[in-house]
């Protein structure tokens, strides 16, 4: 069985179908155990106090403000290479989505700034490096609007993606490549010396799951709702001309 | 049951209903625009059946 079956929309309707429940299901049991844990149950940092709870938020919602952006590079490209409509479908359907984590990474970033750094903003690369992407989602959502011919709204909404994802990648490696800034590197560090203890680290995997599962989830859910606009866009323009 | 914030009570709970609040409004879009373009697909094959 080849990937390539998904793209077309009536095999794709029937699997999303099938997964879609079980998927919104285990999204929302991962969520609930994720930052309950987290919220109720882990204690204090002993340098950033109760403020610790709100990487449960930041942390899973910042990755998939990069990861939605790559999911719709993936879908753009395909798009552009092999003309599947649903593909292109997908990369719409994913950008509201985007546009929500990336909100929530910068007002959480912004609250968590305030008593830690002493400001809600600053022009610190990591920072200015996501604003800037956020921009690039507002910017492809109000493209995707503008323009009524759908085949021309995905080819030019592919290179807007294609532009955007060097922002992608800088919000990902911003503290890396410029080394100044109030922020922090990666949080999920694979070294052993600056990873996050144990005690934050289980229920944040958790609560990433959850927002992970609740992506994917959503991605079906919005990305078959496109599906029926299209169709029904297909069908209004054939009575119009009727 | 509330665990004790002490001095960052207020930004900690507004980072969760912020958060919370932001993903519940995604959801429920999400599921209002599914169901009017469904809808709107029914009516329009409907219209196309019956000629």
């Amino acid at each position: 069985m080849s990937i390539w079956e998904y793209a077309n929309p009536r095999r794709f309707m029937a699997f999303t179908d099938r997964w879609m429940p079980w998927l919104f299901g285990l999204a929302g049991i991962a969520m609930v155990v994720g930052l309950v844990w987290g919220f109720f149950f882990t204690p204090d940092d002993f340098r950033q106090g109760s403020t610790v709870k709100i990487i449960y938020l930041h942390v899973p919602s910042a990755m998939m403000a990069i990861n939605a952006w790559i999911m719709m590079l993936v879908a753009s490209l395909v798009w552009l290479i092999r003309r599947h409509h649903v593909s292109a479908l997908a990369a719409k359907a994913a950008a509201p989505i985007g546009v929500t984590m990336t909100l929530i990474a910068l007002a959480t970033g912004a609250i968590w700034g305030q008593p830690m750094w002493g400001t809600w903003w600053a022009w610190d690369p990591r920072l200015t490096s996501f604003l800037i992407l956020f921009l690039f989602y507002v910017g492809y959502v109000a493209l995707w609007a503008a323009i009524e011919d759908p085949d021309t709204a995905a080819d030019l909404t592919s290179v807007l993606c294609l532009v955007g994802s060097v922002f992608a990648l800088l919000s990902r490696y911003a503290v890396n490549f410029w080394n100044q800034g109030l922020h922090q590197g990666a949080t999920l560090s694979l070294d052993k010396e600056e990873n996050i203890a144990d005690v934050f680290w289980f229920p944040l995997l958790v609560s990433i799951a959850g927002f992970v599962l609740l992506f994917v989830a959503l991605v079906f859910y919005r990305t078959r709702t496109e599906i029926r606009a299209r169709r029904l866009h297909a069908l209004e323009l054939r009575e119009r001309m009727a | 049951m509330m665990p004790d914030l002490g001095p960052y009570a207020t930004y900690v709970t507004l980072a969760y209903v912020v958060s919370l609040g932001l993903l519940a409004a995604l959801v429920a879009l999400s599921v209002w625009q599914g169901k009017r373009v469904k809808r709107q697909l029914a009516e329009a094959e409907a219209r196309r059946k019956n000629g």
